[in-house]
């Protein structure tokens, strides 16, 4: 038999706002437990919600920048269920009436192509905190902090069809809200995550088969492997004569595998019903408008114009725009190096990509920043030295030792443009390699590569190797 | 529509409350009532009438984005039957 696999993410990214969704609570990452859980996270009685102008905000944001429409009325709800990490015995969520309805993500495919995945709805809601089981002894410990945190639920319809597809989706979001700045995106930390809807059916089917939801799945890997291990065990059950029951799974990243998680029988049933305590959210076109006009250049319009303005290929494009922060750079950069736009992309992807990887540090910080590099880069293009030296001066700027045109004169890496001065480097090698020589005018005209790399050696890498190249030509 | 003793004893189970086989008769009878009510209601044509989310004919007052609060662990935490190193303790929760 031959099975295909239908896939929805529910995508749950943190707003980045400094409080919390419905108290003046820290969203701050990693303070002492319960410190920042105020009594309204804790689901004191008498306390009231009030709700966060820039979570809304934010979740507009991201609604217009994936072209839905934005509901002028929206609704909290209650989603009731018990659970130590949720004081109040119910999360604070939206569901009848969600704040972002449609909208679609379009997502590259590996064999070039694309996919446009539909967006049934983003809402806003608050998180749960968090249980800590380790040193417990037969207990659980629960820290409150992260409860009231924004979340924006970012709910795709049913349309990818394999692990590949899905990451390829979530890092299309990912990149997408770090752009809009509503969300900084980090994994470790839990302010991206998803949960995953997997069912198989046999190609050709119309109808969903029963589908199992595979929970907080917080990196690229994990939900690659954990997909794909589910879809195996699916088409086992089924082969086996069995059938898939529904139910959540969580998976193990020790044991690569996927276990039942809560009971089926309550897990959705959670009786929802409008929150008293929250009135309609009402937003007006003026509010909507304002915020369009504030949207900043998206990663895939980004790309186009990289590619149209700049001439470069699509792939260096999208390197460049993976990050806003790498894209600001770029610009920066070619600003001082007009019409040099492809040996820019070269050392932002290359050189500097490196760089920033081996130092762990953030293109925003980097110690090289747009203008020393473009000085740099400046003397490639001037013919003052090469390519490889550049490297060398390169990393000392890195090392904070100044301007490239400092290091190029105090270490002495100007390029040998002097052709008297080379010829007569030139003619030592000649004299040295006799034999290379006798080989060359024989017709062996492959060790003119050795030569020149004698030539280079000679100078310290200072030669220019095309003139090298030349004059070596016309001695011999 | 009726309900049944198994649907009172799901609803209580789900509302963690504990309701004995004498009172479920008694539960079986009052909630199906109200479920009658609602049937009631269903009979109304309501084409043309907004679902009401809220009795007030208001809308949401909105926050600005400001840290307001401070740190009250210790006064919340004498509320708590067992505290270990800031954390609230309860039986074990296993997912």
């Amino acid at each position: 038999m031959s099975w295909e696999t239908v896939i929805g993410l529910e995508i749950h990214a943190q707003l980045a706002t400094r409080s919390k969704i419905f108290s003046g609570a820290s969203t701050a990452y990693g303070a002492e437990p319960n410190t920042q859980a105020c009594a309204v996270d804790l689901g004191y009685p008498g306390v009231l919600p009030v709700l966060n102008a820039e979570a809304v905000r934010l979740a507009v944001r991201f609604g217009l920048a994936i072209g839905a429409s934005i509901s002028e009325r929206s609704v909290f709800a209650r989603k009731n269920y018990f659970y130590p990490d949720l004081p109040k015995g119910y999360q604070i969520s939206q569901y009848e009436l969600p704040i972002v309805v449609g909208g679609s993500i379009r997502i590259g495919l590996d064999d070039g192509g694309e996919k446009h995945v539909a967006v049934t709805r983003a809402h806003l809601e608050e998180d749960a905190g968090k249980s800590v089981h380790e040193n417990f002894d037969g207990e659980s410990g629960i820290d409150l902090n992260r409860a009231g945190t924004p979340l924006l639920e970012i709910v795709s319809e049913p349309e990818l069809s394999s692990a590949v597809e899905a990451v390829a989706y979530m890092r299309t979001v990912h990149q997408l809200v770090r752009y809009l700045g509503i969300c900084d995106g980090n994994m470790q930390e839990g302010s991206f995550r998803c949960d995953a809807n997997v069912s198989i059916r046999q190609v050709g089917d119309e109808q969903l088969g029963t589908r199992t939801e595979l929970k907080n799945l917080n990196s690229f890997r994990f939900i690659e492997r954990a997909i794909n291990y589910e879809i195996e065990r699916q088409i086992d059950v089924i082969e086996d004569g069995g059938e898939v029951v529904q139910e959540t799974r969580l998976y193990d990243s020790d044991r690569h595998e996927t276990r039942p998680m809560r009971s089926k029988e309550d897990a959705n049933d959670y009786r929802y019903f409008p929150d008293p305590d929250l009135l309609p959210v009402v937003l007006d076109s003026n509010y909507i408008e304002t915020q369009r006009a504030a949207l900043p250049e998206l990663p895939e319009a980004r790309q186009q114009r990289f590619v149209q303005s700049f001439g470069l290929s699509r792939k260096d494009a999208a390197v460049l725009t993976g990050s806003r922060e790498t894209a600001d750079y770029y610009e920066g950069l070619v600003e001082y190096l007009k019409g040099e736009h492809k040996l820019a992309a070269n050392w932002v992807n290359g050189e500097l990509a490196a760089a920033l990887n081996r130092d762990s540090t953030g293109i925003s910080e980097a110690r090289v920043t747009p203008k020393l590099l473009a000085g740099l880069l400046q003397r490639i293009v001037d013919g003052t030295i090469s390519g490889k030296i550049a490297k060398e001066v390169f990393e000392a700027i890195w090392q904070g030792e100044g301007e490239a045109d400092d290091i190029i004169e105090s270490r002495g890496l100007r390029q040998i443009s002097d052709s008297g001065e080379l010829e007569t480097i030139i003619d030592q090698v000649l004299a040295n390699n006799p034999s290379q020589v006798e080989q060359y005018r024989g017709g062996a005209h492959k060790v003119l590569g050795f030569l020149v790399g004698q030539v280079m050696k000679a100078t310290g890498g200072k030669a220019n190797p095309g003139q090298v190249n030349e004059l070596l030509r016309t001695k011999l | 529509m009726a309900l049944s003793k198994k649907d009172i004893q799901q609803i209580a189970h789900l509302a963690r409350i504990e309701v004995s086989d004498d009172e479920i008769a008694d539960y079986v009878d009052k909630l199906s009532q109200i479920i009658g009510l609602v049937d009631q209601l269903q009979q109304v044509n309501t084409t043309d009438v907004v679902p009401m989310a809220h009795p007030s004919d208001m809308y949401q007052r909105l926050r600005d984005d400001e840290v307001s609060e401070v740190n009250q662990r210790e006064l919340f935490q004498r509320n708590a039957s067992a505290v270990t190193d800031g954390l609230y303790r309860v039986p074990k929760v296993l997912d």
